[in-house]
């Protein structure tokens, strides 16, 4: 290019979000993040499509803004903070019917209301038989055919996935289709006709499943749904399209990546941890907080938009500016943990980001909890010499997705 | 000391549930919290103020929780 840029220009290009994490350290976030939130917590940060807003990088102003609902969460309010030209259709529009996750109060709370009943601590607990049932037809399964294994597609991904269709009512037959689907609409690079074209089939194959629903009720989530009343059939397949997301991708990279990076501390010396794990259910409990913490796998964090002027640390937020709250960046936030870039699974990792805070807290977030709670147990129970089978340097991270975590694990044992 | 639960706010996360389940429970309809005693023991006060602190919706709250100079 011939024609300079001018001051402003490039001070826009310094304040993109980083997103490169440190050569050899997978669990890391970007190391610029500890700089801003030291000397700068509240700083401008530059959007992909030009809007001048901010990023949010220590706790207790994170958490504060996701207290705070005049800080928006509207589907046409909403910034993508990393490039992702399949959302760029989407972003400006009112949320689709269902997605509550992209609503404010009331509307969000009307649905919400429907659905906090279904996913209480009680009710989780209920299924922590079925739940260990699963995990270990999945050992069995990798005994069986013997190692190598990739953890993600022999473990990882079919846990959550089978407990998330037990629960709504979805057949775990059609997996292939829901699976592939949400991975492209989570791929930072997939084009809007790929976000298109996913969205389209997921859509439909959520309408047909309310159609069948309808027809024939069974003892399970959407079913209740459908009995309420209270949402139409578009709706319907939009709340049950988010859990099904939100069900699965979640819980499975954190099983993932939660296990490379136990293999890695009990080769660091802390194989002790790892048997505390093993063997006791509240050390099991501790070591799943600290594991959230520190993985954070929401990776880019959230985003909220200002409906109002607000004054946030040192600065006024105006109304209309968008915040990212660089969630991993606030859950290694010194002042709220000690030694926060250590992994100590014997510490209280209480008050973490990584499920969110405030109204949109994660619902599932009990489930989530239980899953890898048991996940981790049943895993290293039967397997204690679980190890890679290449190099680490050498597993694919999802650095290319909106959930962090790692695109395969090839384990032996 | 009391505990004061506002249901408005409550999102049903079930955070005072995970840490203080012998004072909090949810609703089998709706997953908002029911307060299972208003007024905790003494041993009690330490995971309840927790639970008030973790409650992502600030529905809880806590009153009395400094006794007079005799604590």
């Amino acid at each position: 290019m011939s024609v300079a840029s001018s001051p402003a220009q490039r001070s826009a290009e310094a304040d993109r979000l980083p997103t490169n994490r440190p050569a050899g350290c997978p669990f890391d976030p970007p190391p610029e993040l500890s700089r801003f939130r030291a000397e700068e917590p509240v700083r401008r940060l530059t959007y992909p499509d030009g809007h001048r807003g901010w990023l949010v990088s220590n706790h207790e102003l994170s958490r504060t803004v996701l207290a705070d609902t005049r800080f928006s969460s509207r589907m046409e309010l909403r910034r993508t903070a990393v490039p992702r030209p399949g959302l760029t259709p989407l972003l400006g529009r009112p949320a689709a019917p269902g997605m509550f996750i992209a609503m404010d109060p009331p509307e969000h709370t009307r649905y919400r209301r429907l659905l906090t009943g279904q996913f209480t601590v009680r009710r989780m607990r209920l299924l922590e038989p079925r739940i260990e049932q699963i995990a270990e037809q999945h050992l069995d399964a990798m005994v069986q055919a013997g190692p190598p294994a990739d953890l993600v597609a022999a473990y990882a991904l079919p846990i959550p996935s089978l407990v998330i269709c037990e629960l709504l009512g979805v057949p775990y037959a059609d997996r292939d289709v829901f699976q592939r689907d949400t991975a492209t609409l989570l791929r930072l690079d997939a084009t809007a006709e790929q976000v298109r074209a996913a969205s389209e089939s997921v859509g439909a194959f959520m309408a047909d499943l309310v159609r069948h629903k309808r027809a024939e009720p069974a003892d399970d989530l959407l079913s209740g749904l459908i009995a309420t009343g209270e949402l139409t059939d578009e709706e319907l397949a939009g709340v049950s399209f988010l859990l099904l997301v939100a069900g699965h991708e979640t819980t499975a990279n954190m099983l993932a990546l939660g296990a490379f990076a136990l293999i890695n501390h009990r080769d660091q010396g802390h194989a002790d941890q790892l048997a505390a794990l093993c063997g006791d259910p509240t050390a099991a409990e501790h070591a799943v907080e600290e594991l959230l913490r520190y993985l954070t796998i929401i990776q880019f964090g959230t985003t909220r938009t200002a409906l109002v002027d607000i004054h946030l640390g040192d600065q006024l937020i105006r109304a209309g500016e968008t915040l990212t709250l660089a969630l991993p960046s606030a859950n290694r936030d010194p002042d709220k943990f000690a030694d926060p870039d250590t992994l100590d699974l014997t510490r209280s990792a209480q008050g973490h980001l990584a499920f969110g805070h405030g109204v949109h807290q994660c619902l599932g977030q009990q489930l989530a909890r239980i899953e890898m709670r048991i996940g981790y147990r049943a895993l290293f129970r039967r397997f204690p010499e679980l190890r890679l089978a290449v190099p680490a340097e050498e597993v694919p991270l999802r650095h290319d997705m909106n959930i962090y975590g790692v695109h395969r694990l090839p384990v032996t044992w | 000391m009391e505990i004061k639960a506002d249901r408005e706010r409550c999102v049903g996360a079930g955070m005072c549930v995970l840490t203080a389940p012998e004072v909090f429970d949810q609703s089998e309809d709706d997953g908002r919290v029911v307060l299972l005693t208003e007024h905790p023991e003494p041993d009690q006060v330490d995971t309840v103020q927790q639970a008030v602190e973790l409650c992502p919706a600030q529905a809880l709250l806590l009153a009395g929780k400094h006794r007079a100079a005799d604590g």
